[in-house]
């Protein structure tokens, strides 16, 4: 029973690590005032990029990086559009998802049917050993454990730092922060870059240690969820990490519900996170106050210097 | 005090696709001189401190800063060389705390550990008091100006540049602030001040330089000048102060309002208590109080946005309104003018004649089985633009592209021309220039005078007093009851404003002697 117990907590974080690295990068992005709806197209192209490296090479480390480069370049696309260009966001970004999806497949098409052999573990000394949690927590993959990192230091970096009182401030009221100075454009791009290079960050833990293989739409709306996470967790990256683990949870728990022969659709268990994002919308926008201290003011609006 | 300017300004020029901003201006500030920058809505005033900031590019001209040519791209250089700047739309971050907007708004070595305490330092030392944990969005307008004052005194400025800055204050922060600003210049500090407000130019300044269509028109010393001939180099023409043509007998009350009761729905704002009064046709009745102390949560009430349970609590020429919409009190008769121009006044992004059919879609007559009488609707504005003397060049261009004075002379014109009843403005010449203010109090007080009952809520004491034929005061919510004009002085008012009820005034009077 226990290690049905710990497979099952396993499989759980498995599941949650793409959609911290997604919602993670997304809160810097929206931070900052940017609406990016194309993380689902992101994560995909990460995950091919990941995949092809990676079964090109052998080498986990190059593989890792190249899904994360291959995130902050479609990123890069979306950045140069919307904050140079002003090009509509909320367009660009479903553009960016539909072509992520499509441009990924054209890659992969070669790489169907080829198998890797998973991230290998980074067992901690002594820890790794212990009974039960040793495995489940020490024995984690170098991108389960970046995952923890990132949600500590990205609520490190906007809670207490210069930078990020700057991407904050981008994102609350443009105007005023290119009035005091700063770069609004550049500083965007930044977040924008860093969202992208963790959305393919989290495509690559799909096709690297999730499913280790290519699957044409292998995301299978996994950047929704955590677009939707972002607002679930009212723009904090600690709630977003368990949120993330929340919803992991509930497509895991579902699965096994499933194998027990719990007579609950699945349809309404996959609806759940969505339902659950939907709850948390309208009671953050119930209190006026409240909203405007969570979500970003400047969400999703194009800024020009000239003003 | 030495010869060099610290500020000098030669042959500035910037020229926006379609209009001169600034043309050949030139301009100097002395060490420790209060020197003031004046001119009507669109003169070219901002646009020229704003390149002072570095926060745009001029095409041509020669700024020398301490009798050297020096570029300023960025406002990060300005700060560098002593530039502080206070703006008129505060660059302030609502979901921040009061530190953490500082901190942003300075140089990075000194947003360093201690800053805490060095907040508190400066705001004791000029009289500014601060919490520097509070969040923004939790303070008064007046307590967010002091941030930024208190942003820029900590990097040491040499210059002080200030947007409007009083146009927000009661009577007596303005006079705080000018405390500070004085104790400043005498520590050598030049600042450079712009406002619309005449008298307190007269009072403050040493030097101003008057600007007409982007250029330098005037340069005089305020102290030797009156606010009307300093708004007449302004204007290059003459002004002519609201007049009142005899007396009109206040007839039957339009508006009553009785035992009004309302908790404010934002987590920050004031609940209405108890308020009681009545507007009566031909009369122009005043409230004056310091802003945040629930003008806005009256306004909301009065105009239907916000609707109470008791329709007996509003009555409109003898319609219980109070749990009626706004269009509802449109067609018995009230029409409004919001303070926030764009955005509540009219549409930003809609053309003249579509803002006009908006509010007068009802009074006007502008609809037909549900469909736009789109040329009656232009003919409306074609009317208002006409006789309220609006400058835009058609009824066709967005409301936005208007200047802050024009455009509230046509939001004020539509409303007048739907020959309300009742007419209550909020703050109806917040960021108007003189001739402009002139030209809309006039015309509240002809409505007035032809029969319609008038209610004025400002923070502009000047101005109540000039058109208003009594005055009461909000305060933490309550209304004070209401007083002709002629029977109270400023400081009766501006003691009520700070919530000292009439009663003691004589006594704290006294002592004062």
């Amino acid at each position: 029973m226990i290690d049905f117990v710990v497979l099952v907590l396993l499989t759980i974080i498995t599941a949650s690590t793409p959609l911290v690295f997604a919602a993670i990068g997304e809160i810097v992005v929206e931070k900052a005032g940017v609406l990016n709806l194309g993380v689902e197209g992101m994560m995909i192209v990460g995950a091919i990029g990941a995949f092809a490296v990676a079964v090109t090479t052998g080498d986990a480390t190059l593989a890792i990086l190249a899904g994360a480069l291959s995130g902050l370049v479609l990123a890069f696309i979306f950045g140069f559009l919307t904050l140079y260009l002003l090009s509509n966001q909320v367009a660009t970004g479903l553009a960016l998802t539909l072509f992520g999806i499509g441009f990924s497949a054209l890659l992969g098409n070669g790489f169907v049917g080829q198998t890797y052999g998973g991230l290998p573990h980074l067992d901690i000394p002594i820890l790794s050993d212990l009974p039960i949690v040793g495995q489940l927590i020490f024995g984690q993959d170098i991108l389960v454990y970046l995952s923890v990192v990132s949600a500590i230091g990205v609520t490190w970096f906007l809670g207490r730092t210069r930078w990020g009182l700057a991407v904050r401030a981008v994102g609350e009221n443009h105007d005023a922060a290119h009035s005091i100075g700063f770069s609004v454009a550049l500083i965007r791009m930044g977040a924008v870059l860093f969202g992208g290079a963790m959305a393919g960050l989290g495509g690559a833990y799909l096709s690297l240690a999730h499913t280790p293989l290519w699957v044409e739409n292998m995301t299978a709306g996994r950047g929704w969820i955590a677009l939707a996470l972002v607002v679930f967790a009212s723009w904090k990256p600690w709630r977003a990490f368990f949120g993330a683990y929340l919803f992991g949870g509930i497509t895991i728990i579902q699965l096994h519900a499933q194998g027990f022969g719990l007579d609950v659709p699945s349809q309404i268990l996959s609806m759940l996170p969505y339902l659950a994002t939907i709850v948390v919308l309208v009671l953050i926008s119930r209190d006026d106050s409240r909203l405007r201290l969570s979500a970003p003011a400047c969400l999703g609006r194009s800024f020009h210097a000239s003003g | 005090m030495t010869d060099t300017p610290r500020l000098e300004l030669i042959g500035i020029t910037k020229a926006y696709p379609g209009v001169v901003a600034n043309n050949n201006v030139s301009l100097r500030v002395m060490p420790g001189e209060i020197h003031a920058l004046l001119g009507e809505n669109g003169a070219g005033k901002s646009t020229l401190v704003k390149f002072i900031y570095g926060v745009q590019k001029a095409d041509s001209g020669i700024l020398k800063w301490e009798g050297e040519v020096t570029d300023i791209p960025n406002p990060n250089v300005a700060r560098k060389l002593g530039v502080g700047m206070v703006f008129q739309h505060f660059s302030l971050f609502d979901a921040m705390t009061v530190e953490e907007n500082i901190s942003l708004g300075i140089a990075p070595e000194l947003a360093k550990s201690g800053l805490t305490q060095r907040i508190i330092d400066i705001s004791t030392q000029y009289g500014l008091p601060l919490e520097p944990d509070r969040y923004v969005h939790t303070l008064s307008v007046g307590e967010r100006q002091r941030i930024e004052v208190v942003r820029c005194l900590l990097q040491d400025p040499q210059l002080l540049i200030m947007d409007e800055p009083t146009s927000v204050l009661t009577p007596q922060e303005v006079e705080v602030l000018f405390r500070t600003l004085r104790q400043l210049a005498a520590d050598g500090v030049s600042i450079l001040y712009i406002s619309h407000k005449l008298q307190e130019i007269k009072d403050l300044c040493h030097t101003a330089t008057i600007m007409r269509m982007g250029e330098v028109v005037a340069d005089c010393n305020p102290a030797e000048e009156t606010p009307r001939s300093m708004a007449e180099m302004m204007m290059g023409g003459n002004l002519t102060p609201p007049e009142r043509t005899g007396k009109a007998v206040p007839g039957e009350p339009q508006l009553i309002v009785k035992a009004l009761n309302v908790a404010s729905s934002h987590s920050h704002g004031t609940d209405l208590k108890d308020i009681d009064f009545q507007v009566r046709a031909g009369e122009v009745l005043g409230i004056a109080g310091i802003a945040g102390n629930g003008q806005q949560e009256l306004m909301d009430v009065l105009s239907g946005e916000v609707l109470v349970s008791d329709p007996e609590s509003i009555i409109i020429d003898g319609n219980p309104v109070g749990a009626s919409g706004p269009n509802q009190r449109r067609s018995v008769g009230m029409t409004f003018v919001p303070e926030e121009r764009l955005g509540h006044g009219a549409v930003p992004q809609m053309s003249l004649w579509e803002n006009a059919f908006l509010s007068g879609a009802t009074r006007m007559n502008l609809l037909n089985n549900g469909f736009m009488r789109i040329k009656q609707s232009e003919e409306y504005a074609a009317t208002i633009v006409e006789e309220f003397r609006v400058k835009t060049p058609g009824i066709a261009n967005v409301a936005e592209s208007l200047s802050g004075g024009n455009l509230q002379k046509f939001i004020i014109g539509r409303e007048i021309l739907q020959k309300p009843g009742i007419i209550i403005a909020l703050q109806p010449t917040w960021g108007v220039d003189a001739g402009s203010a002139a030209a809309i109090r006039q015309s509240l007080i002809d409505l007035a005078a032809n029969g319609a009952a008038v209610l004025v809520i400002s923070q502009d004491l000047e101005e109540l007093f000039e058109i208003a034929d009594r005055l009461s005061v909000i305060c933490e919510g309550r209304l004070s009851p209401g007083r002709n004009t002629e029977e109270v002085n400023v400081e009766e008012i501006g003691l009520l404003m700070g919530g000292i009820s009439s009663e003691p005034i004589t006594e704290v009077a006294a002592h004062a002697d």
